[in-house]
């Protein structure tokens, strides 16, 4: 049964598009926990500790995204742990961001001149202190557009999970053109929904770059 | 006992030998003025005497403390000796009261109010007083200088080590930088500076020590040394600087 695009299938976009922020939010929560302590691996003084941290970065950012939730969604039923598509989506997701926000933060830690650790340490501070007094507060300012950034591409990534059954907004199109067979107009309207979420972040990102700047 | 004792010395890096049997004693109250061209090791010298560089061979105690034994727990030593250097490296996100405060109320866990006084206090000791709300990069060179020897003031050290803490500046703000210095020197501070100020090593200096090609070349009453210099080395250092 055909019947036309009307706004009750808006509607129904809208309300799939609460499954692609809650995904996002859930990839950025874990990935952002997990990317940190990978960043901060890399700064271990042994050697065995930094490869571990360098090698899960390059493992993941080696392999697909998709790659990444076919893996959980399929795979891991096969060895008797089914999961459910949530799970799955959010897992991989997950994963996939910690090793590039891993990346971006390790970098914005690199930012920070060695001159600043000794200063620290010199006033003996330990090594944590270094960090969380000295270092971080720095590199924040100089993570933030690229992590908001990074934010702005997960989010357009979570449309991934459609493939695995994950009714999100992507997902939500698919259904919605079968019934309708309208793509063009369906698959427009979910473009500019993705748009409405993405194009506040970058403009937030450019924000608290100047805020960051103004404030030292 | 000394404050400081130097044995044996030897740093490098990679092949390129740095510190070559360097052996030194400073005794509290001492004001030692480290010479010599770039590269001669001077710098490297300073920057072992707090563990900032590890050592190949040799021995050196601070205050009763092994620096190069890996079981010293470095940050406990740093907190008796204040390092300056060149580049001032103050911390650029945080006011100067913070910038004071941080290490005495983390590292020696002293309540805020508290830091706060000692941080007027030396701030007041370097002419600064009025800066405690400033940022870093709302001062001059001279000044952030003077809020960086503050900042090592503060935790109360028992050495302070000057890496050419003047070298960036302008005569003019080198005085007042200097000036600051000579309060310490009077105030008794025992102090290891690496300089290139003649000038303030021979009328405050205790001794001065040359170094050149990595060993301590010519050491001795620094009025004296500077003026009759006994190595050929000494001289003609002394004839470039003092042009």
């Amino acid at each position: 049964m055909i019947r036309q695009f009307a706004w009750i299938d808006v509607m129904f976009l809208v309300a799939a598009l609460r499954w692609t922020l809650a995904l996002s939010a859930v990839a950025f929560a874990g990935g952002a926990l997990i990317g940190a302590a990978v960043a901060v691996l890399r700064f271990s003084r042994l050697a065995p500790v930094r490869f571990a941290g360098a090698a899960y970065t390059q493992l993941v950012q080696g392999m697909p995204l998709l790659v990444w939730i076919f893996g959980l969604y399929f795979g891991l039923a096969i060895f008797g742990f089914p999961v459910g598509p949530w799970t799955a989506a959010s897992c991989a997701l997950s994963v996939y961001a910690s090793a590039y926000l891993g990346e971006i933060w390790r970098g914005a830690l690199l930012a920070i001149p060695r001159t600043q650790w000794e200063a620290g340490a010199s006033l003996g501070l330990g090594q944590f202190s270094q960090l969380r007094y000295v270092i971080v507060p720095q590199a924040l300012r100089v993570a933030t557009p690229p992590t908001v950034g990074f934010l702005v591409q997960l989010i357009k990534d979570t449309s991934l999970a459609s493939t695995i059954g994950f009714v999100e907004l992507t997902r939500e199109g698919q259904t919605t053109t079968a019934a309708t067979f309208q793509p063009f107009t369906v698959y427009m309207t979910v473009a500019v929904l993705y748009f409405l979420m993405c194009f506040p972040l970058t403009q937030l990102s450019r924000r608290l770059e100047r805020r960051l700047h103004g404030a030292r | 006992m000394a404050l400081v004792e130097m044995t044996g010395v030897e740093k490098s890096f990679g092949t390129n030998r740095v510190l070559d049997n360097i052996s030194l004693r400073v005794e509290a109250g001492e004001i030692i003025a480290i010479i010599g061209r770039s590269g001669s090791g001077k710098s490297t010298l300073l920057r072992c005497v707090n563990g900032l560089e590890p050592i190949q061979a040799g021995r050196i105690v601070v205050d009763g403390t092994i620096v190069n034994d890996p079981k010293t727990d470095l940050r406990r030593l740093r907190q008796k000796v204040g390092i300056v250097f060149q580049g001032y490296n103050l911390f650029p996100h945080l006011s100067v009261a913070r910038n004071i405060t941080l290490a005495p109320m983390v590292a020696k866990g002293m309540p805020e109010q508290q830091a706060l006084q000692i941080a007027r206090e030396v701030l007041r000791r370097v002419g600064l007083e009025d800066k405690l709300d400033a940022y870093p990069d709302e001062l001059s060179g001279g000044q952030q200088q003077r809020v960086a020897i503050a900042r090592s003031l503060a935790m109360q050290p028992a050495l302070m080590l000057f890496d050419e803490i003047t070298s960036a500046l302008d005569p003019e703000l080198t005085g007042e930088v200097l000036k600051v210095l000579e309060d310490m020197a009077r105030s008794g501070m025992t102090m290891l500076l690496v300089t290139h100020e003649m000038g303030f090593a021979r009328r405050f200096g205790s001794r001065v020590v040359f170094m050149h090609g990595g060993r301590i070349h010519e050491e001795g009453p620094a009025a004296n040394t500077l003026a009759l210099p006994k190595t050929r080395e000494l001289e003609t250092f002394l004839a470039a600087v003092l042009h």
